[in-house]
Formats: structure tokens, C-alpha cells, sequence
């Protein structure tokens, strides 16, 4: 796991060509790499954006208007909120189970990292244009 | 309001007060050590032998933080005397829905949870500990790291701790995204660099648990308790909450209350204690219904509960992880239980199949339920697909699959459905959401 993370930070996704790596290196084939690489959400067997954003859509986040945020954020970036990354390769927008910051609701996370709390449509599309620059 | 300020005074409370009392800095070791870190390991290490360290534990009554409960010092004692090489596991894997405790825990105080570890590690003889920390945790993750290397160099973690011939070596592992993960043995799957999936117990992990040799597996706010339990002793920790559970409890409390956040209180203060310390319900609304120890746990509406481990089994439901999610009356209970179905749906890990495909048929009824397309008979339906995921009467309580992932599905939704009858009957016979259908009239009136 150490080095599917190592690799998505050098690639920024994990790549064929690196389970195959890997399995050089542990001795394992890159089927069983690729059994590890498929079951954890935060490994990207495809090419993501620059800048991954994970809404939570879970209880708390729910009950004060994460919805609200998703919708604006599909229609801000123009892409499902479902894993699907811009056409200019900036952004891939993703629903995330609960992120463990519920008193933030809503919340969403940025590159699996810096957490943004209590998100309004408003806040969300500052954000937006500030990761753009 | 006096009351309900000395349920969270500076006498009633030891887990959080590093970090109420020195904000800015509590994570870092030298504030750490100014408040009294590593005390406590010292005065274990030069006092106690393991057997009077596990005898104290037991004593204190502490039980797991993490969620089920079960008592600390009773799970050490589960470790063969004579196997070795032994692991103490270390659950930093918050995933539970409601819960940002552990979370806070790491990034704020993990000095506390480090001598923990390491007080722990000298009562099961271990000399190795893992951190499984969340994936999605970057700034705790950071602030562990720095806490063990600050911390190895002051001579507090690897060979010969405090020049002592205890020693113990400290390691962190990263999850990469799954709920299941914070199950115990499914954690163990993922530290050994595996799929996340759980393991037929027995054998338990206290006898065959990571690399198959005898593991603990430990909460971090478990662990932040053993340094206050060695410096004052088991009866002083009795001092605090109930006779079967006793101490003090991390409550993270969050949906329609003023001041979301965590709060420290004593075990069996009441849930309506509890909802007015975070602030109580804005907006002059009325409550609906309460979570009251995260997505697992089967809803409350009766506010007099106290929040003790044995009350809440008592009333049918559970403690947990200590989440509070509070609904006002404004909540749909439909969307809601979709919602928290989906997120079982979403993290089972697939093994079982009763799990894999009970969650899923659960969701697409609720699904249609909440969309306006349900059926007079869903309502029983999904009391139907519950009863298939959980044990059969008189059964033992582990359910249908290797681990209680299913059960916590069918458990919570089985109550949201017998609460409220009436709002899923009114899904049907109206085809569509009545909240949402009165907001929306709400709504017209304002603009007309």
C-alpha cells in the first residue's frame, strides 16, 4: 500500500506500467497488485485532475445541504459528481463517505488532504477559482 | 445553565484538557512534556510489572472507545504468555458516520495517544506498535509522525526507552479509503498490505491476529486514557460516569444543534444533557430523532437516555463510537435512512454475500422509496430484507457474515422503519417526498 500511494504521487494515478513495478519489486504478479490497487477508494486506476475534490454526501454533511454543494459544484465544473475529471484536466469531482469532520458539515476534502468546512454554493465556487490559479 | 457548565468543567474532564488548555501548541512534544507526557510511562516502567499494569485496567473498568465496548484490561489478558513476537495494534481508522473524535484526537494531542501506546505495549509485552491511521487523515497523519520521530529522538520510543531495559519500536501505516478497515481484523488484512477484509474469528486476534502472532487492537481514545489511569489510579477513574461505565467519553455531536463539535463529558449524562452542551436545537425547531453512537447504531427519540454503554443496550440501541447525530423536525427519515444505507452499500467489502446483497437490495427499495416510486408493501419489505441480514433468535449475536458491517445496516434501518411507519406509508400513498413537497409549498408562499 505504501507504494500504490508512492506511485499515484509520482504519476498521479496508478498506472499499469507501475503494479507492474511494484509486483517486480515485492514478488508478486500485477494481478495481485491490481486486487489491492481496485479495493481502496483513494488509488485512481485512471487519469484524475490536477486537483481531486471529495464531497462528503453522508448523514451530517447531508442534513445541513451538502447537496446543495455537489449540484453547484456539477454544474460549476460541468461533470458528474460521480469520479468524472474536466476536459481541461483540472479538476475530478467525487462524493466521499463521511470524512470525520461532521461538526464542518458540509465539508468536502481536496487532494485527500486540507479539509474545507461548512461549504455553501458560494464558498465552494471561490474555492474552485482559487485552485484554478 | 450552571449545570450544564459543570458537566464540561476543567474538574470534569482529562482527555481534551492538553489541548483546551494550550491550543496552540499541544501536539508538540515539548508542550506535551511542560503538562506531564511520558509520566505516567516512566512511573509504569520503574513501579509496575505487565500483570499489575493489566490488573489496574481491569480495575479501572475502562471499556473500548472505538465501539463495542468491550473491556481493556479483559482483551490484554486474552494474549498467551509465552508467544512471541506480539503486536499491539493501534485503530486510527475514524470512519464511523457522526464520529470526528479520534480524528481531533491525532491532530491535537498525540503525544497522549503515543503514551498510551507505549504503556499499553509494556502491559501486553509487546515490543512493536502499528498505527493504522486513515487515509484521508493528511494533518494527523503529519502531526503522528512528528510526535514518534520527536519522540524516538528524545529516547521515548524504540531501544531502551528512558534508559530503562523496556523498549518498544513505534510504526505507521496509511490507509487508502475503506470503512471496513476500522473493522478489527479487516485492519489487520490491510496492515499486512491486502484487500480489507475480515477473518473468521476464532481464532481471535489476541491469539492469532497480525502476521498470525498474538495482537491487541486498540482505540487512540482508549489509549489516551491509560496515562491519567496509571497517574491516579483505578479508583479516581471510577470517579467518573457509571459503575459499568466508567470515565469519561469524547462525544462528537453534530446535525441540527447550535455549537456542532466534540465534547468531553462523563459517561451517563444524559442525551438531552448532552444536546443542550452542544448548544441545544436553533431555530426554535422541535427534535425528531437522535443517532445516538454513529450510522450503526439504531435511533433514539427518547431524550432521557443516559449515554452509558449499559443504558443504551438496555434501550436497544448502542453507544458506539460515542457520534450524536441530531435530526430536527425538518429531517425526512426516509432520505436519511437511504443515506445511511447507501453508505453501508458502498462500503461493504463484498466477502458475505448476505451483506453484499442484502445492503444492496435495502438501498434500491429506499431509493425508489424516496424518489416517489415506492410500493405499499416496501415498508415490510425492507423490515423483511433486515431480518434475513440479522441473527435468527436465540442465535448467537454475530449475525450472518464475518463481521457486523450487515448487521449495523439492518440493525439501524430496522428501527428507522418500526419509528416511523408513517413517513414511509406517506412516501407511497403521496408519490413523492412530503418534506420535501412542504418545503417547497413553504417556499412559494415567501415568494407570492
Amino acid at each position: 500500500m505504501p507504494l500504490l500511494r508512492l506511485a499515484q504521487e509520482r504519476d498521479g494515478w496508478v498506472t499499469a506500467e507501475a503494479m507492474a513495478e511494484i509486483g517486480d519489486i515485492l514478488g508478486l504478479s500485477s494481478a495481485e497488485v491490481l486486487a489491492v490497487a481496485s479495493f481502496y477508494s483513494m488509488y485512481h486506476l485512471k487519469p484524475k485532475g490536477r486537483h481531486v475534490i471529495s464531497v462528503c454526501h453522508n448523514l451530517a454533511c447531508n442534513l445541513m445541504g451538502a447537496e446543495r454543494v455537489i449540484e453547484h459544484l456539477e454544474d460549476t465544473l460541468g461533470v458528474d459528481s460521480e469520479g468524472e475529471t474536466t476536459a481541461d484536466g483540472a479538476f475530478t469531482l467525487e462524493r466521499a463517505e463521511c470524512l470525520a469532520a461532521c461538526d464542518a458539515a458540509p465539508c468536502l476534502q481536496v487532494d485527500y488532504d486540507a479539509l474545507h468546512a461548512k461549504m455553501t454554493p458560494e464558498s465552494v465556487e471561490a474555492l474552485v477559482e482559487e485552485l484554478r490559479t | 445553565m450552571s449545570d450544564l457548565s459543570r458537566l464540561t468543567s476543567r474538574e470534569a474532564t482529562f482527555i481534551t484538557r492538553r489541548y483546551q488548555d494550550y491550543p496552540g501548541d499541544s501536539f508538540t512534544l515539548e508542550r506535551a512534556r511542560a503538562t506531564g507526557a511520558y509520566e505516567s510511562l516512566k512511573k509504569a516502567i520503574a513501579t509496575m510489572t505487565p500483570d499489575a499494569l493489566v490488573e489496574l485496567v481491569k480495575a479501572s473498568g475502562l471499556r473500548g472507545r472505538g465501539g463495542a465496548g468491550f473491556p481493556t484490561g479483559n482483551k490484554w489478558s486474552f494474549v498467551p504468555r509465552d508467544a512471541f513476537p506480539r503486536y499491539l495494534v493501534v485503530n486510527d481508522d475514524e470512519g464511523e458516520p457522526g464520529t470526528f473524535k479520534d480524528r481531533e484526537l491525532t491532530e491535537r494531542d498525540p503525544h497522549a495517544i503515543l503514551e498510551g501506546i507505549l504503556i499499553a505495549a509494556l502491559a501486553i509485552r509487546a515490543e512493536r506498535a502499528y498505527i493504522y491511521i486513515r487515509g484521508e487523515f493528511g494533518l494527523g497523519y503529519r502531526r503522528m509522525q512528528q510526535a514518534v520521530d520527536d519522540a524516538r529522538a528524545a529516547g521515548l520510543v524504540g531501544r531502551n526507552i528512558a534508559g530503562t531495559d523496556f523498549s518498544c519500536d513505534v510504526f505507521i501505516h496509511r490507509g487508502a479509503g475503506a470503512y471496513i478497515c476500522g473493522e478489527e481484523t479487516s485492519l489487520l488484512d490491510s496492515l499486512e498490505g491486502y484487500r480489507g477484509q475480515p477473518r473468521l474469528r476464532p481464532p481471535f486476534p489476541a491469539v492469532k491476529g497480525l502476521y498470525a502472532a498474538p495482537t491487541v487492537v486498540n482505540n487512540v481514545e482508549t489509549l489516551a486514557n491509560l496515562p491519567h489511569i496509571v497517574a491516579h489510579g483505578s479508583d479516581w477513574f471510577r470517579t467518573f460516569g457509571t459503575q459499568q461505565s466508567p470515565g469519561t467519553k469524547l462525544f462528537s455531536i453534530s446535525g441540527h444543534v447550535a455549537n456542532p463539535g466534540n465534547y468531553e463529558v462523563a459517561l451517563g449524562t444524559t442525551l438531552g444533557e448532552l444536546i443542550e452542551v452542544a448548544g441545544g436545537i436553533p431555530g426554535g425547531r422541535s427534535l425528531k430523532a437522535v443517532i445516538p453512537g454513529g450510522a450503526s447504531a439504531p435511533w433514539v427519540t427518547d431524550t432521557s437516555l443516559p449515554m452509558s454503554f449499559e443504558a443504551l443496550a438496555a434501550a436497544g440501541t448502542m453507544l458506539g463510537s460515542g457520534a450524536v447525530v441530531v435530526m430536527d423536525d425538518t429531517t425526512c427519515v426516509v432520505r436519511m435512512a437511504m443515506i445511511n444505507t447507501r453508505f453501508f452499500n458502498h462500503e461493504s467489502c463484498g466477502k458475505c454475500t448476505p451483506c453484499r446483497e442484502g445492503t444492496w437490495w435495502m438501498r434500491k427499495v429506499l431509493e425508489r422509496l424516496e424518489s416517489g416510486e415506492g410500493r405499499p408493501e416496501d415498508r415490510g419489505l425492507l423490515l423483511e430484507l433486515c431480518e434475513d441480514l440479522l441473527p435468527e433468535k436465540g442465535a448467537p449475536a454475530s449475525g450472518r457474515s464475518f463481521c457486523p458491517l450487515g448487521d449495523s445496516a439492518a440493525w439501524s434501518l430496522r428501527s428507522i422503519v418500526k419509528i416511523f411507519p408513517e413517513e414511509f406509508l406517506a412516501h407511497v400513498e403521496e408519490g413523492r417526498c412530503p418534506v420535501r413537497a412542504g418545503e417547497e409549498a413553504r417556499e412559494q408562499e415567501v415568494r407570492a
